[in-house]
Formats: C-alpha cells, structure tokens, sequence
C-alpha cells in the first residue's frame, strides 16, 4: 500500500515537472519574451526601451540553461525554481504581485464555485433520479429532450438572458456586484448561481440518467423486484447507492478545479475572484498571472486525482494497485 | 496563394471528399444499413444540418469582378462570395429594427426600406447576412480543429495501445500532463501564446480536445489487439503495419464518426466562450454574441442582434446534438458513454 502511495505520488510529480516544461515552452519560446514585452508596450516601442522592460520583469535573461554562463543564470531555470516555491512574482500588466492577488481572489470565487457545486449536484442526481423512475414513458422522453435543448444554448446566452430577464426586467436580484458581508452576499449570488445551474444542468442530468439506467438493468434490481421491493424502494435504497460509484468519480475530479473559479460567470456578474483575475489577465496581455492560474490548477487537480485514487484503493477492494 | 482560392479549393475539396465518403458508404452494407437507419430516425436534424452545410459552402466559394461599379469600391476588387453577392449594397447606416423603413434612432429613412429581415447592426450590415456568414466559420471551427485532433489522436492512441511498452509510457505521460490543466485556461493559454487566429484557435481546440478520444482509441485498441483474429493474423506473419490498418483501424472507425459528432457542438460551444473572452474567430457566431451585449441594456432595446446569432447556433447544435446520440445509439450502444 506504502508503496503505492509513494509511485502514485512520484508520478504526480513528474507530471508537474510536465506541466512546467509545457508552460515554459508555450510562455518563453512560442511567444518569447519580446514579444510579451511589445505587447505591452506597443509594437513601436523602442530596443533600449523593451530591454529595460525586460529588466524589470526578469526576462533578461538566456532563455535555456546551455546558452547561460552559469545554468541558475537561465530563465528556464528560474522558471522552475520559482513556481515549485511558490514566489510567483509579479504581474506583467501592472506590477502587482501575483500571490497577493491569489489570496484576495480565492474567497469570492470559492463562494460562488462550492454553492454552485453543491446545488448543481444535489439538483441533477434529483431530477435524474425522477426521469429515471419514470423510465420508457414520456416523462423520460420529455426529460431527455429538455436536456438536450438545455445543452445546445450557450452559456453565454443563459448569462445574458438571465442578466435581462431576472435582472432587469423582473428586477428580483441585482445584475452584478459582490459583497461579502452575510446579508448582502446571498442576493449577489443568487443570480449566477441561478443562470450557472441552468447552463450546467442538461449534460449532468443526462450523464446520471444514463448512470442510473445502467443500474436498473442489473441483476441486483430484478432480484430486489422478486423480492417484493416497490419501485421507490428500488431507485432510493439500492440504484442511488450503486450508481453513485461512477457519479462520484466523475464530480470528484472537478473539485479541484473550484479553486480556479467560473471564469464566465464572475467577470460577468462582478465578481473579484479568481475567474475574473483570469479574464483581466487574458484582456490585458498579463502572460505571468495566466501562466501561474494554469499551474495552480493544474497542481490541484493532479493533488485531487492522487487522493481520488489513494482513497479508492483503500475503499474497493477490487481495485488493482497496478 | 490568395486567401479566396485557397477557400474556394478547401470548398471544392470537401465537397469532392463529401461524396467520395458517400460512393464509400454505399459500398459498405453495414455502413450502409447505419446511415439508412439514422436518416429514419433524424430526417429533420439531418436536413437542418444539410442547410447549414449549404450555407457555408455557398460562402466559401468566391471569386472576383462581376461587381457593378459606383457600389462599393473594397467589393470591386476583393473576392465575393455567393453570399457577399446577395447582399451587395444592402448597406445602411445604422441600427434598423427587422423589416423596417426606417432607422431605429433618429428615424432617418433607409436606404432598401423593407429588405432587412433581421434588422441592421450598429454599422448597419444586414444581421440576416451576418448570420449566414457565421455558418461558414462554425463548420470551419468543428470541422478544421476535427481533421487535426481525429488522425493525431489516433496515430498516438492506437500506437500506444497496439506497442505498449515506452510508447505507452510516454503517450500516456503526455495525457495526463495535458489532462491536468484546467481546459478553458489551457485552451486560452495556447491562443494567448500562438496569437490571435482562426488556426491558432483550431490548434488549441486541438491540443485540448485529442486527449479524451486518444485515451478511448488507446482503450479500444488494447481490448482489440488480445482478440482471436488479430492473434491469428501475427501468428500467420501479417506485418504490424499491416495488422493496424486491416484489423485495428477499421474496427475503431464507429468510434471516430461517433467523436466527431459529439466533439463538434462543444468545439462551437468553446468558440462562443472564446469570442467572449475576446480572443474567438472573426466572424463566428460568437462574435455577434459578444458585440450584442451591451445593446439589451438600451432603451429602447435592440434585441435581433442577439437573437439571430444565438439562435442560429441554438439551431445548428440542437440538430447536431440530436444526430449525434442517434450516431451513438446506432453505431455504439455500449462502449461510449461521457468520457469524451
């Protein structure tokens, strides 16, 4: 067990080790960093001037270790010592330092991501779980359908939509904003909370309807069914249990990536949480702050995978520890 | 080459393939017999989709002069499309409500009262012929970013299954250092980097998108390669090559026209977000979403923006979406299931 434990972990490492060459390649040679400095200066900007911008950002320097005198004097080099400790520097567009930023941006967005995760979970295993009881009749079919109407609109059009219908014209909660005092926080999420579920609803639904149509069809069912077990019965007490093996290991994996916040929705509504930082990142060519988001999350999720996977090993016994 | 040639070859090439595709279906009966049985099952989604395809090939083929002078200056010397030319001059001054006479603000008469079904937007460009144009651009969009992630997904998916071994150990390395970045911030990341265009946009759909179905065509394949036909192919001394391209890839071919369909909505659906982000493909459907944002908070408001855009992707999706789980139900009732 020990020892799987400890290759699960070291393969986590390799694959941030991966992560971080990925980003060095796409952020410092792809675009180099002249051209994250003309950017943000301007492409007239003049040599000295692109240099001292340099200077001050830390890219004066070689980017690979072999073209360096010593191999720390490379970028590549600092690249890695920098994101594996954390020291995330400062931003590219306006000098702020990075983790600073982090810190602020994780409340907003945590209380927007986990209300949104909790509910849009609770809500579709419910409405899944009503379809799937009403399995091969119309309510089913009506079921599926909406679902797949519901995929098929943007997101965008529900963000809008929703801004206009309940925002503006039903005038029922304020169109964007965000404060983090406890009587005002609910009334500021409650509308992104409303157009997320909706955006988010037709895939999940469908996804657990499949789920739990699975199920039905298994032996365990018709055995409970000769028992003498009632349909309610059956879908609570043992298709709920069975099914929720697979729905877990698909939502579990998008835990991590709560931290990182909804991109759309927090720039839409006003929201300062990470998804926003993200988006004034892309809008304003701030190439250091997007590359440490896509660090960040990708550590969490990998961190996520290893336990999901540690604590599956410890709680099913059938799985191999390969 | 000029950027309409190269169209107007793209258009010709797809077109000829699209056929040759259907002469190759024909001459197969169990693909023949599946393509019966979904045009049973979805006549109108496939007409739909049909209508768009028309669209966009009708704009893609293009071609300059036969413009009357004393219209447009730019349009006399740049190549036009079919849909350019139906719209030629159709040019107001600003925004126009569908079918009116006159300009929404100020009420100065239009110049063609009447013509505009859709309206005009702020430059007063016909929203009907805006809308056309962005078929072109969604089919482009999923079908572009489709040709480059189905063959890369395969040659590494199938090879890693079929060695195994380090083949396996890298392609799979690769997998979950790309699977590990959150999928819209990579995505974003990729077209920040390579800038701004529609085949950077392609290649980051690409990049992100080719992880879950090489992960499938890997699955396939190692179930595939321990089969009794396969064993007895490399035990009569078939060549690997060989055994790939006769026993492997055709028995992964369902899986293929499966993931297109499915992958293609959720392509569109990334370029709408894309173009919302400001960073999307010129033209797109997406676009005229983005640009229509701030017209819902006037008064009075200017709603056939919007509308026409979202409801042409609505449309498009919606036919495609339905296509795509009678494809599922047809071809593969068991294996795939979300993971794509």
């Amino acid at each position: 067990m020990l020892a799987y434990v400890i290759r699960r972990l070291l393969y986590g490492a390799v694959v941030v080790l991966g992560v971080l060459l990925f980003l060095f390649v796409l952020f410092f040679t792809v675009t180099d960093p002249d051209d994250v400095a003309r950017r943000a200066l301007g492409e007239k900007a003049l040599p000295e001037v692109i240099e001292q911008w340099k200077a001050n950002h830390g890219y004066d320097k070689p980017l690979w270790p072999w073209q360096a005198e010593r191999a720390t004097e490379s970028l590549l080099y600092d690249h890695f010592r920098r994101m594996l400790s954390f020291d995330f520097g400062r931003s590219d567009a306006d000098d702020a330092p990075i983790a600073e930023r982090i810190r602020r941006g994780m409340g907003p967005s945590l209380s927007l991501t986990v209300p949104l995760f909790v509910l849009g979970l609770g809500v579709g295993l419910a409405l899944s779980l009503f379809v799937a009881f009403f399995r091969e009749t119309y309510i089913d079919r009506m079921g599926v359908f909406l679902c797949v109407l519901g995929m098929s609109v943007s997101i965008l059009l529900y963000i809008v939509g929703g801004q206009y219908a309940i925002g503006k014209l039903l005038r029922w909660f304020p169109i964007s904003g965000f404060d983090f005092t406890p009587e005002l926080l609910p009334r500021f999420l409650a509308l992104p909370l409303v157009v997320g579920l909706a955006a988010g609803f037709g895939s999940d639904v469908r996804f657990y309807r499949t789920v739990f149509l699975e199920e039905t069809n298994r032996d365990y069912v018709r055995t409970a069914r000769a028992k003498g077990c009632g349909e309610g019965r059956i879908m609570w007490g043992h298709v709920l249990r069975n099914a929720m093996i697979p729905i877990l290991t698909h939502t579990v994996l998008a835990i991590p990536f709560l931290f990182t916040g909804a991109l759309l929705l927090e720039s839409f509504f006003g929201i300062p949480g990470l998804g926003a930082i993200t988006v004034d990142a892309i809008q304003g060519n701030d190439f250091s702050t997007l590359r440490t988001m896509v660090y960040i999350g990708s550590l969490l999720f990998i961190l996520g995978q290893i336990l999901t996977d540690v604590s599956y090993s410890l709680a099913d016994p059938r799985v191999r520890l390969g | 080459m000029q950027a309409w040639l190269i169209s107007n070859l793209v258009a010709g090439a797809l077109f000829a393939g699209g056929i040759a595709l259907g002469v190759a279906v024909r001459r197969n009966r169990l693909w023949r017999e599946a393509t019966g049985e979904l045009a049973r099952r979805r006549p109108v989604a496939l007409g739909v989709i049909a209508l768009f395809v028309g669209v966009a090939l009708l704009d893609s083929v293009a071609w300059v002069g036969g413009v009357e002078a004393g219209e447009d200056v730019v349009a006399v010397l740049e190549a036009q499309s079919v849909i350019d030319r139906a719209f030629l001059g159709f040019q107001e001054k600003s925004y126009s409500a569908p079918f009116a006479s006159a300009e929404f603000y100020g009420g100065a008469r239009l110049a063609h009262p009447g013509r505009h079904p859709l309206g005009t937007d702020i430059l007063g460009r016909d929203v009907l012929y805006l809308t056309l144009k962005g078929a072109r651009v969604a089919l482009l969009i999923g079908g572009l970013t489709s040709l480059i992630t189905i063959p890369l997904a395969l040659l590494f998916g199938v090879s890693a299954g079929y060695f195994g071994g380090r083949i396996d150990d890298v392609v799979f390395f690769v997998m979950s250092t790309l699977a590990s970045m959150p999928g819209l911030l990579l995505l974003i990341a990729l077209i920040m980097a390579m800038g701004r265009s529609t085949l950077s946009v392609c290649i980051a759909l690409a990049v992100t998108g080719w992880v879950g179905f090489c992960r499938l065509a890997r699955g396939e394949t190692l179930k595939l390669r321990e089969l009794d036909y396969v064993q007895a192919a490399r035990a009569l001394g078939v060549s690997e090559p060989r055994i790939i391209l006769r026993h492997i890839l055709p028995n992964l071919m369902h899986l293929v026209v499966v993931t297109f369909v499915l992958m293609f909505s959720g392509l569109v659906l990334s370029e709408a977000i894309l173009s919302w982000l400001g960073i999307g493909v010129d033209g797109s459907w997406g676009q005229m979403i983005d640009r229509a944002r701030d017209e819902l908070s006037r008064d009075p408001i200017i709603w056939w923006n919007l509308s026409a855009a979202g409801a042409a992707l609505f449309v498009l999706l919606l036919a495609v979406n339905f296509v795509g789980d009678a494809v599922r139900d047809i071809l593969d009732p068991r294996t795939l299931r979300e993971n794509l």
